[in-house]
């Protein structure tokens, strides 16, 4: 958990942003979430690393000017509208830069089998055969 | 290092190797040595366990995650035996005539193309699915298409045995999907064709000599251990077919130092698409079945095809646009999804091309064009009509704001989504139908290879797969690779024996 631990309040504050249910998740189940995106961000080059630790610390310092606070301090309203600005600001590479984190979120929350089956998916290598 | 000698050696099997192995079986018995060497690893049908994560690192370049230069669109791809088709979907439509005549590569005809269509469709059991074996998915598409007015085909699908887990692009589990991992791979080994997996080659010297690497498995890590030594080897060839993809041809011979035409890597296309969903008021059948039955074909009028689809839990959340509380409830309501995939038929333009990085690595630059993103904005209108006509509630539209429509506004389907929607990096745009880069055409001042793949000036040197096309092919594109690698291999065994060694 090296990499995801110097900016974990950050990342668990914009992961209940973008998906509010994590709210919700238990010790284990984070542990499963960040285990999922710490190992995709290792699977990244570290010139691409940094510079996801980067906007990691951005996002959590960038409020400071607009709202006194910094992201982590931000109450649920105040994140989103925060975060939406990021998702459609005028650089691309900001653009880009939030939709490669909400990426690495929704991956973190939804590859994990206990989120799929919360959602109802069921597909089964038996197909048809398992529904009967 | 001592070089390994062949008389051909194809570089990739996927749908344009797998099938120029097999067509180059019947040399074998003549004595003539043929190789296939590809990149990605054997896997067996009881490792694809269907989770999603896990079998899209197992499976496609960068787990499917590959982004083009700017970082607005992933390309799909896999690296296995039978390339791209262990993962494709298996739909199975012909090369369209008005396309090929589009393209105008001299010596190229459609009746050709079209025989080696059929013969294709054939050996790959392609047929439409019964009744019986559709889901409610694929059925609410066909009922929604008729109310909006649109004409919804049916596709072939090249199954055998189906048993309709919908999980054909994390791996087939139940062998039924007949890529060339399946049909035309095995067929050419079992004809003495030697094919030998997680080899690498990274470059082709002018000396017909391959630098070749072949790769171990990691611990634990899915996929059968190589049939060569791990390490690198030099091969020796007559002739060489690439065959590596629309990525990964280009990415190769631009390492390579030979006399190449200067449109290598130019005129990439690849269908952006979008993953579009919508939620009925009950649970359907969506993650049970074939996943992909019908489709509406408007690329000749409006630059866009739609296609039933389903997806993965974290696919379906990737694509649905935006964050909280509306994303959330779309992805809550997962057994009430229907999914359309929406692919913009895009056209050939010369700055849309792959290049490689300092290290030799593949960079893909791509622009979306004014006519690619109207073919978006006016797919993505045409699906919420479909949506609604089948009776959704509530429909992902990304071009909107906010990017979820309700059914009070299907009346407003145009002026709620337009082109002043369309910001890059804020929209999910995938492609799994990569084309171009080793165009064909006439000569060296226009493309790379003739009309059978010989790239110009290097008669040794053949191309065989999916950047053989000078364009956008405007439908699913592996049968049309295959009859253009069936070319290919036809015209290797014709000129293989003027080749010196
Ligand atoms: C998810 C998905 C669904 C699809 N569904 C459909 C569908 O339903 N119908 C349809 O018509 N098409 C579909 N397609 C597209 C179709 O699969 C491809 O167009 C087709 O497989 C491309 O064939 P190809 O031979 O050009 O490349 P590929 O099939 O991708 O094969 C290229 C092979 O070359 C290997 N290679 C690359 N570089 C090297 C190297 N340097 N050395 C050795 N080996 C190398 C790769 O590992 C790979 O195995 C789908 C694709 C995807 C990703
Ligand atoms: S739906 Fe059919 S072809 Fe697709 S993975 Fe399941 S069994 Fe295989």
């Amino acid at each position: 958990m090296a990499r995801l631990a110097r900016a974990r309040s950050v990342f668990r504050a914009i992961a209940v942003t973008v998906v509010p249910a994590a709210a919700a998740l238990d010790d284990g189940a984070w542990r499963d979430l960040e285990a999922i995106v710490e190992d995709e961000i290792a699977k990244r080059p570290a010139r691409v690393q940094r510079q996801i630790l980067a906007l990691l610390r951005a996002i959590d310092f960038l409020p400071l000017a607009r709202y006194g606070r910094r992201f982590s301090a931000l109450d649920r309203a105040r994140r989103t509208r925060f975060l939406h600005a990021l998702e459609h600001a005028p650089v691309l590479l900001l653009r880009r830069g939030f939709w490669g984190i909400r990426t690495l979120v929704l991956m973190g929350y939804y590859a994990r089998p206990a989120a799929a089956t919360a959602i109802g998916y069921r597909a089964d290598a038996r197909g048809w055969e398992a529904r009967r | 290092m001592s070089a390994r000698r062949y008389d051909v050696v194809v570089v990739g099997s996927g749908a344009g190797g797998g099938t120029v192995a097999q067509a180059l079986a019947t040399l074998v018995r003549e004595g003539v040595r043929v190789l296939v060497l590809e990149q990605g690893p054997r896997f067996s049908a009881a490792e694809f366990t269907g989770r999603e994560r896990e079998m899209a690192g197992a499976l496609y370049h960068d787990s499917g995650g590959f982004l083009t230069a700017d970082g607005t669109m992933t390309l799909a791809f896999a690296h296995a035996y039978g390339g791209s088709t262990l993962v494709y979907t298996g739909t199975s439509l012909p090369a369209p005539e008005r396309v090929i005549r589009r393209w105008a590569v001299p010596g190229l005809d459609h009746g050709d193309l079209a025989r080696r269509c059929a013969r294709y469709l054939g050996e790959n059991n392609a047929h439409l699915l019964s009744p019986a074996e559709l889901n409610d998915n694929n059925r609410l598409f066909a009922a929604g298409a008729r109310a909006a007015g649109y004409v919804a085909e049916q596709f072939p699908v090249n199954v055998r045995g189906c048993k309709g887990s919908s999980l054909c692009n994390l791996g087939c589990p139940n062998d039924a999907k007949q890529g060339t991992n399946r049909v035309q791979l095995p067929a050419a080994e079992r004809s003495g064709v030697e094919v030998v997996t997680r080899a690498e080659v990274l470059r082709i010297e002018a000396d017909r000599s391959l630098t070749v690497r072949v790769s171990e498995a990691a611990p634990g890590a899915k996929g059968h251990p190589s049939e060569w030594v791990p390490g690198v080897h030099q091969v020796i060839a007559r002739m060489v077919i690439v065959a590596a993809g629309a990525i990964g041809s280009p990415a190769l011979l631009l390492r390579s130092s030979l006399p190449l035409p200067r449109a290598l890597g130019r005129g990439f296309t690849c269908h952006p698409a979008l993953i579009l969903v919508a939620a009925h008021p009950r649970p359907i059948t969506n993650d049970v079945g074939h996943p992909k039955s019908y489709f509406v074909d408007r690329a000749a009028d409006e630059r866009f095809v739609l296609e039933t689809c389903m997806y993965f839990p974290f696919t379906t959340a990737k694509a649905i646009t935006g964050f909280g509380d509306s994303h959330a409830a779309l992805m809550r309501d997962f057994t009430n999804l229907q999914m359309i995939l929406l692919l913009a038929c895009d056209r050939a333009v010369a700055d849309n091309r792959v290049a490689v990085d300092a290290a030799g690595r593949p960079v893909v630059h791509y622009r979306f064009t004014e006519e690619t993103i109207g073919g978006l904005v006016a797919g993505t209108r045409a699906s919420a009509r479909i949506f609604f006509g089948a009776g959704a509630e509530r429909v992902l539209a990304p071009f909107a704001d906010p990017p979820v429509l309700d059914r009070s506004a299907s009346g407003d389907i145009d002026s709620r989504i337009t082109r002043r929607g369309w910001l890059p990096g804020t929209i999910t745009v995938s492609a799994a139908h990569l084309m171009g880069g080793c165009a064909m055409g006439r000569d060296a001042s226009d493309s790379v290879t003739d009309a059978w793949g010989v790239v110009h000036g290097l008669p040794w040197l053949r191309v065989a797969d999916a950047s053989l096309f000078p364009d956008g092919l405007e439908i699913n594109p592996y049968v049309t690779i295959m009859a253009l690698a069936d070319r290919v291999a036809e015209g290797a065994r014709r000129d293989l024996a003027a080749l010196a060694d």
